[in-house]
């Protein structure tokens, strides 16, 4: 006999999320004039917000006004959002667009270049097998953020990936949006996220391991 | 390297389409060759797994919190706004 097949606590809920109420209640809320609901929302997204303006301006200062702006934009277009796309991509979406009308990056409009080898080549031998395989580490990495003590340097690590690879990891796998929202909200072609999101997944591998191995 | 092709997927091949994998977008043929690689390979398993761990810390990182001075800005801004609106 079959068990009904639970999917709770298999989607990865964020603490403050899982107590906001849904997109469509929230945003009822925020036209209703709600001011808890918009705290609550800014309490959720400044500092996401921030992270992601940071890699589209130069400086930390530059990157707060971007996000001030973006606030009053939202406040500004609460009334005309039609709820086409989710609040989340739609508040990312304005802030790339805010941090683009401001930002300078030369890089922006360059192509993803050829992908190169997201593994040390050292650690491979003639034959394209592992020499110097990867060591353990979940286990240890496990028990620090469990222990409070490990999204700290996550956060920091994020913030030396290269500004394209960071803006995906944020987008796709800190704040959890699919590859299709992410392409809309940065303008990307899938299969460009694709080999960013591959590079910078592959590049905190490797800080992990880096980390961890110290340890033991 | 190699093409991808037959039965030879290397290990250094294998590392570089875990987030296809991952995302679903390998060919059939890419997945079964990247799957029968994994079924003899325990290094390639652990560094699959070492992904899936990546992405699910990654994942649990909260947004730090906002200071109290800057909360306050915040219910500041959207009063503004409001008391404009009317």
């Amino acid at each position: 006999m079959s068990r009904p097949v639970s999917w709770r606590g298999r989607r990865p809920a964020r603490p403050i999320l899982a107590v906001m109420d849904s997109d469509g209640e929230l945003l009822g809320r925020l036209r209703s004039g709600d001011e808890r609901a918009f705290v609550g929302l800014v309490e959720r997204y400044h500092e996401p917000m921030l992270r992601l303006a940071a890699s589209f301006v130069p400086s930390r200062a530059v990157a707060e006004e971007v996000v001030q702006d973006t606030w009053l934009a939202v406040l500004r277009g609460l009334a005309g959002f039609e709820g086409r796309s989710s609040l989340k991509t739609w508040l990312f979406a304005i802030c790339v667009n805010q941090a683009r009308k401001t930002g300078t990056r030369e890089h922006r409009s360059i192509p993803v270049p050829d992908p190169e080898p997201v593994v040390d080549p050292s650690r491979f031998d003639a034959s394209g097998g592992w020499s110097a395989p990867p060591e353990h580490w979940i286990e240890v990495a496990e028990g620090r953020m469990k222990a409070g003590k490990l999204a700290d340097r996550i956060r920091s690590w994020i913030d030396v990936l290269p500004a394209r690879q960071r803006e995906v990891v944020l987008l796709r796998d800190v704040e959890g949006m699919t590859g299709e929202e992410v392409c809309a909200v940065l303008a990307l072609s899938d299969a460009n996220q694709r080999v960013l999101l591959h590079r910078g997944r592959s590049r905190l591998r490797q800080l992990f391991e880096d980390e961890f191995r110290e340890v033991r | 390297m190699r093409l991808l092709r037959g039965r030879d997927l290397v290990c250094q091949q294998a590392v570089e389409l875990v987030t296809d994998y991952l995302e679903g977008t390998l060919s059939r043929s890419a997945r079964r060759r990247f799957e029968a690689h994994l079924a003899g390979c325990p290094h390639c398993t652990e560094y699959l797994a070492q992904m899936r761990e990546t992405i699910s810390l990654t994942g649990r990182v909260a947004p730090e919190d906002l200071t109290p001075q800057m909360r306050d800005e915040f219910v500041d801004l959207y009063r503004r706004w409001q008391s404009e609106q009317q």
